[in-house]
């Protein structure tokens, strides 16, 4: 057969067009994809026994159930428990990416004894008895030479039996210095003990509310306990009640608020008086309650009188004189109004002043420990340790100041922020040692370079944290706890919550690391310290000490993950204020609005600048894991730069457009920032999120941005002595 | 529409009370191993099956407004019968079912041509430009029901249709050809702290979505409800997320509207 061109080329063609009609190629095509796909490098997860595992989260002070979704011993996700009284299946951005923070790269794995210098990341890894023995040995140096003082505690939580333990370590130890976190939680028992007469934390009965006027609170953005918030907005949005928020930014709150009126930065004490002379001025307010319950109303009348009508309101704060009337008028007619403050997240404690004249509001329109309105809950009560007893060394170190001055002047508990400024300047006696347990004060506190300055006259610091965060990178030695998945602890209090309530943390998995209970390691180095201090440890373990202390609730928090007392209700007024009235003339509200002088004059620095808080950027203790990094928007952050919203008005009287680089300067610090035109902001005021710009320890953990706390200069609270920053005078010039 | 589809699994996003908080891409990247990368902040490159815009109504301080819009794969269901990305597919890589009325993706069958990225009008879809890397430990929340992707295959919102597949099973093994309305929710749904998200069966009367937009199944469930719509309504792709909303104009930012138009129309 003789094969010719025209003959060759029809074979080829016939076979091309013969091929193309059978089912070769795409199955081919179909082979080749999937061939592709088989690369050993790409993860095939395994599969097991699904359980899930109650417990509770503590990655802020919310307190939520969380359900943990396990295949065999790994965790796989992380879901809201149903049905649990704080928020009843919900969870928030943080909370659903626990498991970053317990598999992540930021975990400390071992012991560690710092090797270089301090901050330059070189680290030694040390077995726990070395790491006990050292810690044992520098603290038994101290307090044979006599000082026990010079020992100090920084505990990131308030309320339960670890904050407890590292107290009554402590004194038996002979320090007074033990200190916790303080936020606007300690502003609110401090108005409570102020105009309420008595010690109490306060709890909102959101539930019930049907109009909520916030000054500057995020409701939706981070305030209280988030998820629980998010229902309350819910039920409001679905007609149960209005929102009115002042905010001089319009927060995602104040965007979904029924009324949004734009303040002026700082000047909500004003307002809130100028709504308390139209209440008073016609009569609009709970007289039963006022006659008969309070003290100094008269005096508190003639001040507003006096000061705040709706026109001079009007001039300081900016809010138009007919809202100011509309507002004051629509609170006092709702049925159960509720007014509250705390900025943003309220993790800055913030004004006297101004949580006093927000109370004044609560007290005029009669919602305190009423359905809807503010209620004084008791402390938890039921650690109830005797002791301890103390040696002499330890009650003559317990005798002396304490460094912060809180306690005795002051009526706060305790003010880490003016403990950095007096360690900075080398007042008083000297700090020889520092331990540091769920608290990142070199990141998370206002004009943190104190703390730094602070840090480095302190020759020994113990961090206890499970992550390599700002804090640990400084500190000489670490001894890592659990991260709270792999761990037993009582969570009392979430932040808000109007009853009483313990949710129990315990273990979804046994710990992944060579880290210990810092429970556990408190109690052990009591023990090698022996004498006194052992006798007040008396626990084999700290699951011991924590089954001992809850008693008869320890197993309905095993059975449930939770106990609360259902039945609780406030006490009634006639209780209450029985013998000791509500006093309208506290020391922070007599003299009427106190404006808190933030640093910085308005020649040098024509904007203010405010921080403020976003659910997608975790600000405290525990940074942004990376899923969180991934939601945050192109206009927040883009390829590691931080954006400062601002008003185009304001961005374009300085030559400024979107995206622009710019240079922001304030009296503490400077930034490379870009802008973000945003008609949402008033003109003059520039607004950055809080909790950005970690020290990047981990490339995909947060090392984007930049952190708004070495731009904010620090400012004391004239009663209170904590925090009251909320902002700071900056400059913005184009780069 | 063409054949009628036993269920039509679809979604009522309630932009009232969605406070833009992220939690409902965070429950879908952790549910279905959508992995990250150190800088995600070109939008363009981020992986996210759900993502969620800011609207705003342009108007200066102090009117302005700002509505969050969380956007998942809207599982069009066209009204010729296929969705715009089905239809272009040349591998029959993604399909859709007239069962559950879900836009599939079959990864292991997507070559990586990204037509489908083209036809879809909202976004939804993904393309994985390079390999998936969790640093290391962090493979060990990857959840086995859903498979890890590879470089070169688009991905998308699959309405959690491993969970679809668990609780179908589960009611396998009890003797049950149906589900209740709870037993299928998807991540983001049983995430949302705002209680946002509601999802269901919208041919089903009992269920809340259907109660919620009340859709007009003879023209491609365009909603009843006045303060209901849908994204790119007059495009005819019929999808089955739903928008809930009492401000006017986070409704009209749902569509492309000239200034002074009334009413939406369909095509």
């Amino acid at each position: 057969m003789n094969i010719g061109r025209r003959s060759f080329l029809s074979f080829l063609i016939g076979g091309a067009a013969g091929t193309a009609l059978s089912p070769l190629p795409w199955k081919l095509t179909d082979d080749i994809s999937i061939w592709s796909q088989n690369w050993p490098w790409t993860p095939v997860p395994a599969t097991g026994e699904v359980t899930y595992a109650n417990t509770t989260c503590t990655l802020c002070p919310g307190g939520c159930g969380i359900s943990v979704r396990k295949i065999d011993e790994r965790c796989v996700k992380i879901e809201g428990t149903p049905g649990h009284p704080v928020n009843d299946g919900g969870v928030c951005p943080l909370g659903s990416s626990g498991l970053q923070v317990l598999y992540g790269p930021a975990r400390i794995k071992t012991p560690l004894k710092r090797v270089g210098e301090r901050g330059q990341g070189r680290w030694m890894a040390i077995s726990w008895e070395d790491a006990l023995a050292q810690t044992a040995d520098k603290l038994t140096e101290l307090r044979e030479g006599g000082q026990p003082q010079s020992v100090a505690c920084l505990s990131g939580r308030t309320y339960g039996t670890m904050p407890s333990l590292l107290q009554r370590f402590m004194a038996a130890y002979g320090s007074p210095n033990f200190m916790t976190v303080p936020s606007m939680r300690d502003s609110y028992a401090l108005t409570f003990a102020a105009m309420n007469g008595q010690t109490a934390m306060a709890g909102f009965d959101t539930e019930n509310t049907d109009f909520v006027l916030s000054f500057g609170s995020g409701i939706i953005d981070g305030w209280g306990s988030p998820v629980r918030m998010f229902r309350a907005n819910s039920a409001w949005q679905g007609g149960r009640g209005k929102v009115v928020q002042a905010e001089p930014r319009l927060s995602n709150t104040a965007a979904k608020s029924d009324i949004w009126a734009p303040i002026r930065p700082g000047t909500d004490a004003a307002l809130a008086l100028g709504m308390a002379h139209v209440i008073i001025l016609e009569k609009r307010y709970r007289s039963d309650f006022v006659s008969n319950y309070t003290t100094g109303f008269d005096a508190f009348k003639t001040m507003v009188m006096a000061g705040y009508s709706p026109e001079k309101v009007a001039q300081i704060t900016g809010v138009e004189k007919n809202t100011i009337v509309s507002l004051a008028r629509s609170f006092a007619r709702a049925s159960r109004p509720l007014a509250i403050c705390g900025r943003g997240r309220g993790e800055v404690p913030g004004s006297m002043n101004e949580f006093m004249a927000v109370h004044a509001l609560n007290a005029l329109v009669g919602v305190i420990n009423r359905p809807g309105g503010v209620w004084a809950l008791p402390e938890p009560g039921y650690i109830q340790w005797s002791g301890p007893d103390l040696d002499a060394v330890a009650i003559a170190g317990g005798r002396r100041q304490r460094l912060d001055g809180a306690g005795s002047s002051n009526p706060a508990a305790s003010l880490p922020n003016r403990f950095f400024t007096t360690v900075a300047a080398g007042e008083d006696y000297p700090i020889e040692a520092m331990f540091i347990s769920g608290a990142n004060p070199d990141f998370d506190f206002l004009n943190n370079q104190r703390v730094a300055e602070a840090m480095a006259k302190i020759p020994f610091v113990v961090s206890f944290s499970s992550l390599m965060d700002d804090t640990a990178r400084n500190a000489d030695l670490i001894l890592p706890d659990h991260v709270y998945l792999e761990r037993y602890e009582d969570v009392p209090a979430p932040m808000g919550f109007q009853r009483p309530i313990i949710g129990l943390c315990r273990p979804a998995v046994t710990p992944q690391f060579n880290t210990m209970h810092t429970g556990d390691v408190i109690i052990q180095l009591a023990q090698t310290l022996g004498g006194t201090l052992a006798d007040a440890f008396p626990w084999d373990n700290y699951e011991v000490c924590l089954q001992d202390t809850l008693g008869d609730q320890w197993d309905t928090l095993v059975e449930e993950g939770y106990a609360m007392d259902e039945g609780f209700s406030p006490a009634p007024w006639a209780d209450m204020f029985g013998s000791r009235k509500f006093d309208f003339t506290a020391a922070g509200i007599r003299n009427g609005f106190v404006p808190v002088p933030i640093a910085g004059d308005d020649i040098t620095y024509p904007l203010v600048l405010m921080p403020y808080d976003s659910m997608r950027v975790a600000s405290g203790a525990i940074g942004n894991t990376p899923f969180m990094t991934k939601t945050v928007d192109e206009n927040v952050l883009l390829h590691g730069m931080a954006f400062v919203q601002i008003n185009p008005v304001t961005a374009g009287s300085l030559g400024l457009r979107q995206g622009d680089k710019a240079e922001l300067t304030t009296p503490a610090g400077k930034a490379e920032v870009r802008t973000d035109l945003f008609e949402g902001i008033m003109p003059g005021v520039i607004a950055m999120p809080r909790g950005m710009g970690r020290t990047p320890y981990d490339k995909k953990l947060m090392k984007h941005g930049v952190s708004t706390n070495p731009l904010v200069s620090s400012v004391e609270d004239p009663i209170s002595g904590l925090e009251a920053a909320w902002g700071v005078r900056a400059k913005l010039s184009k780069a | 529409m063409k054949g009628a589809t036993t269920h039509r699994y679809g979604m009522v996003i309630d932009l009232d009370k969605c406070t833009g908080c992220g939690a409902c891409m965070i429950a879908c990247m952790a549910e279905n191993n959508v992995p990250f990368r150190d800088d995600e902040s070109d939008k363009l490159l981020s992986l996210t099956w759900m993502r969620i815009f800011r609207l705003n109504n342009g108007k200066p301080f102090p009117e302005a407004d700002v509505c969050y819009l969380p956007r998942p794969c809207m599982h069009c269901e066209g009204d010729h019968g296929h969705s715009p990305c089905v239809s272009v597919c040349p591998a029959t890589a993604t399909d859709y079912s007239r069962e559950t009325g879900i836009v599939s993706q079959i990864y292991t069958r997507c070559f990586g041509c990204r037509y489908c990225m083209g036809a879809c009008p909202y976004k939804a879809r993904l393309f994985n430009w390079w390999d998936p890397v969790w640093p290391d430990g962090m493979e060990k929340f990857l959840n086995p029901d859903v498979s890890p992707r590879v470089r070169g295959v688009v991905e998308k919102c699959s309405f959690c249709y491993n969970r679809y597949q668990l609780a179908k099973n589960k009611a396998f093994l009890e003797g049950r050809r149906e589900l209740e309305e709870n037993e299928y929710q998807t991540s983001c749904t049983q995430a949302c702290p705002a209680g946002a998200i509601v999802f269901g069966d919208l041919n089903n009367p009992h269920h809340q979505v259907h109660q919620l937009v009340d859709p007009d199944m003879a023209h491609g469930g365009r909603p009843r409800n006045p303060n209901a719509f849908r994204i790119l309504e007059r495009l005819g792709t019929n999808p089955k997320v739903y928008y809930l909303s009492s401000r006017e104009w986070v409704r009209r930012s749902g569509d492309n509207t000239i200034e002074g138009e009334g009413k939406l129309k369909s095509h």
